[in-house]
């Protein structure tokens, strides 16, 4: 499951982050920020006029990320749980 | 080791209070604010230790790490490596961490460390956490990471005397001593779980403030409620100081007037100085109360949420949410906007923010829409509790972004399709505003507003007195004297160019000097006035008296959209380097410009 597909207040644990292609800067921007294995996230909010970006608790940290950045962060099967 | 001057960088995450720790540490007047991007260039200071060395330190940008992606984050990269030209590899690097925000910012203080250079950390915000109940094992934690760490709170005083004590011990100090970590998030999972207790992951405070604020309904009320709140009180709040200020300079005219003897002399000082430069002084409380609020909004962390809430909007018309906030600093005045708009990452966007930042009517346009406000609008309650003269200096604001928009959405369809442009924004929590931070900040705008008005501006109303007074009026003259002095002549030949939107040629001289500082077109139709014999009478009564109601809405429409002053020119030229974005900007300004004004002049006069 991506992470563009968790639902509002659900919490998950992060699988990894994809490249989208060679030196993706934003695939290596969302690592340094702690989007890595075994890291627990959630999402807090979606934006007004069609939820695009999000809002996304990472660590003790909120990030807004927009969709297409979201979408490389890929989450670890069956982690989901009501936060 | 030398004898010599210590340097000292400080170094650290966006939103770790770094700027706030400089200020505390060599007592600088510098602006601090919780958002990413205020520290665009290098900033320095310096202070005496306590065993009496100098120290220098220099406050570099933010950054989240070191492989660079915003042109921000390369100065402190460049600096740290010792590649940045006319700066020395620091002696120390102290990096500073929010104790709050440990999980993140401890991955950067590692990748610090792989410099393998002399490092102290500061652990700052030492008061949040201990309300969070955050308990760091500061003397385990620096064990691990090889390198004395310091508790800090940077904005209580002496929340740095530790800090720049260490920084004595620290001379002595070699680079750090813990070993090199292959994964630096694997290292910072085990330091947390070893040397930290965190009972919650987030602030229980931020989580009840987000819920509204980040609502796709209720932030958006929010944000509409808030903006409307803070031009409502620059009139409310700042309009009596600003007439009381006005009161007192007609006052003390009439006094100066009556003690000089009649000559050129005593036109010089009532005619320009206090009439000119008092008029423009009047403003002063307005712009303050305008700067407070920015401040304010700067300093409690909400604004970054105003960024996300508007996004989406921002994206349509061809910006991003992050031009949000250079665009709001752009509202006070549009050069710390234009170097803000370094913190946005992708190039376009910025392109796009610097182009429209000078649309958003700036503080110094303030005297000139509150003057015409003043004459030409009734001072009446709309609605109950709305004030008409705050509405219309609100459709001001508003007419300055929608104008905006349109451009950044014109220019977004004439550029080519781009790739993806990123938002990634961090949320910093929330924060009290300090009211030492607010008082520099006010203080600093309000002695650069006394600096122009002493410098700049009193030279050039000095200069317009001069020729709107010489040379006299020949023997037998039948117009009035000021039609037969330079000023005359120069108004009346600009008056062709600017006849069509209504403006006499009074207003069509103000305009040059309005070109060097907008305020400055309010002292001089006040001296052109004054001179032509109005004299006594308020510029506002003046004004009613000669111009129409058409002209005035014309003049207003004008000011929100014609080329803005040359510093801001200039500040394009060094943010681009591109002498064809100055053109760029000022053609299509002067065109935008000039057709609203003629629009607004003649469906005005349609309307009458």
């Amino acid at each position: 499951m991506r992470l563009t597909e968790l639902p509002k207040g659900i919490a998950a644990i992060v699988d990894h982050v994809a490249d989208l292609h060679a030196a993706d800067a934003v695939a290596a921007r969302l690592r340094d920020l702690g989007f890595v294995t075994g890291e627990p996230v959630r999402v807090v909010a979606t934006a007004p006029f069609g939820g695009d970006p999000i809002v996304v608790q990472i660590g003790s940290t909120r990030f807004a990320l927009r969709r297409a950045e979201a979408q490389r962060v890929s989450l670890q099967a069956g982690s989901e749980m009501a936060a | 080791m030398s004898a010599g001057a210590l340097n000292i960088a400080l170094v650290g995450n966006p939103n770790c209070g770094k700027t706030a720790l400089f200020n505390q540490m060599t007592g600088a007047r510098q602006k601090v604010a919780n958002y990413a991007g205020v520290t665009v260039e290098r900033k320095s200071g310096s202070f005496t230790s306590p065993s009496g060395r100098q120290v220098r330190v220099v406050d570099l940008p933010g950054a989240y790490s070191l492989q660079s992606v915003s042109p921000d984050e390369r100065v402190t990269q460049a600096v740290l490596q010792g590649r940045y030209p006319g700066e020395a590899v620091p002696d120390l690097i102290v990096c500073v961490a929010d104790a709050t925000n440990l999980r993140l910012h401890l991955r950067f203080v590692l990748e610090v460390r792989r410099l393998g250079r002399p490092m102290v950390l500061a652990l700052n915000m030492m008061d949040a956490a201990a309300r969070r109940g955050i308990r760091v094992d500061v003397a385990a934690l620096s064990q691990r990471l090889g390198m004395p760490v310091i508790e800090t709170i940077a904005v209580r005083r002496g929340g740095a005397d530790a800090l720049q004590a260490a920084i004595d011990d620290a001379q002595s100090l070699a680079a750090p001593t813990a070993p090199a970590v292959a994964d630096l998030h694997v290292e910072v999972r085990a330091l947390l779980a070893d040397t930290v207790v965190m009972p919650a992951p987030t602030d229980r405070r931020d989580d009840a403030i987000d819920r509204i604020a980040l609502h796709p309904v209720l932030g958006v009320l929010l944000l509409a409620l808030t903006m409307f709140l803070v031009f409502q009180a620059v009139y409310a709040i700042g309009k009596p100081m600003t007439d009381a200020i006005a009161d007192g300079f007609g006052t003390l005219g009439g006094v100066v007037g009556e003690w000089l003897p009649e000559g050129p002399l005593r036109g010089l000082v009532t005619d320009g100085l206090v009439a000119g430069l008092g008029t423009v002084l009047g403003f002063l409380p307005q712009i303050l109360v305008l700067f407070f609020f920015i401040l304010l909004l700067e300093e409690s962390g909400y604004l970054p949420r105003a960024a996300f809430v508007l996004d989406r909007v921002m994206v349509s018309v061809g910006l991003s949410g992050r031009s949000f906030i250079p665009l709001l600093s752009s509202f006070a005045c549009a050069i710390p906007g234009i170097m803000g708009a370094r913190s946005i990452t992708d190039p376009r966007d910025r392109l796009a923010t610097i182009l429209v930042a000078p649309l958003m009517t700036c503080s110094a346009r303030l005297p000139v829409y509150a003057l015409l406000i003043g004459a030409f609008i009734p001072h009446r309650a709309v609605l109950g509790f709305f004030n008409l003269q705050g509405l219309a200096l609100f459709c001001l604001y508003v007419a300055g972004i929608a104008a905006a928009m349109l451009v950044a959405w014109v220019a977004k369809r004439i550029g080519r399709a781009r790739q993806e442009r990123a938002l990634l924004m961090e949320l910093p929590s929330y924060r009290l505003p300090h009211w030492r931070d607010i008082a520099l900040g006010l203080w600093e705008r309000g002695a650069i507003f006394l600096k122009r008005l002493t410098g700049v501006m009193l030279a050039l109303t000095v200069l317009m007195w001069a020729i709107c007074t010489f040379p006299a009026p020949p023997a037998g003259a039948t117009e009035a004297a000021i039609d037969y002095s330079i000023a005359g002549h120069i108004g009346h030949s600009l008056q062709y160019l600017f006849a069509p939107l209504g403006f006499n040629w009074q207003i069509s001289l103000s305009l040059i000097p309005a070109f060097a500082a907008r305020e400055t077109a309010v002292a001089t139709l006040a001296t052109v006035y004054a001179v032509g014999g109005d004299e006594g009478a308020a510029l506002q009564t003046a004004l009613a008296a000669h111009i129409s109601l058409a002209s005035a809405l014309s003049l207003m429409v004008w000011f929100a959209f014609a080329p803005q002053c040359m510093s801001t020119l200039a500040i394009i030229r060094r943010e681009t380097q591109s002498w064809r974005m100055v053109a760029l900007s000022f053609g299509y300004m002067f065109v935008l410009a000039y057709a609203a004004s003629f629009l607004a002049y003649r469906i005005a006069g349609w309307l009458a």
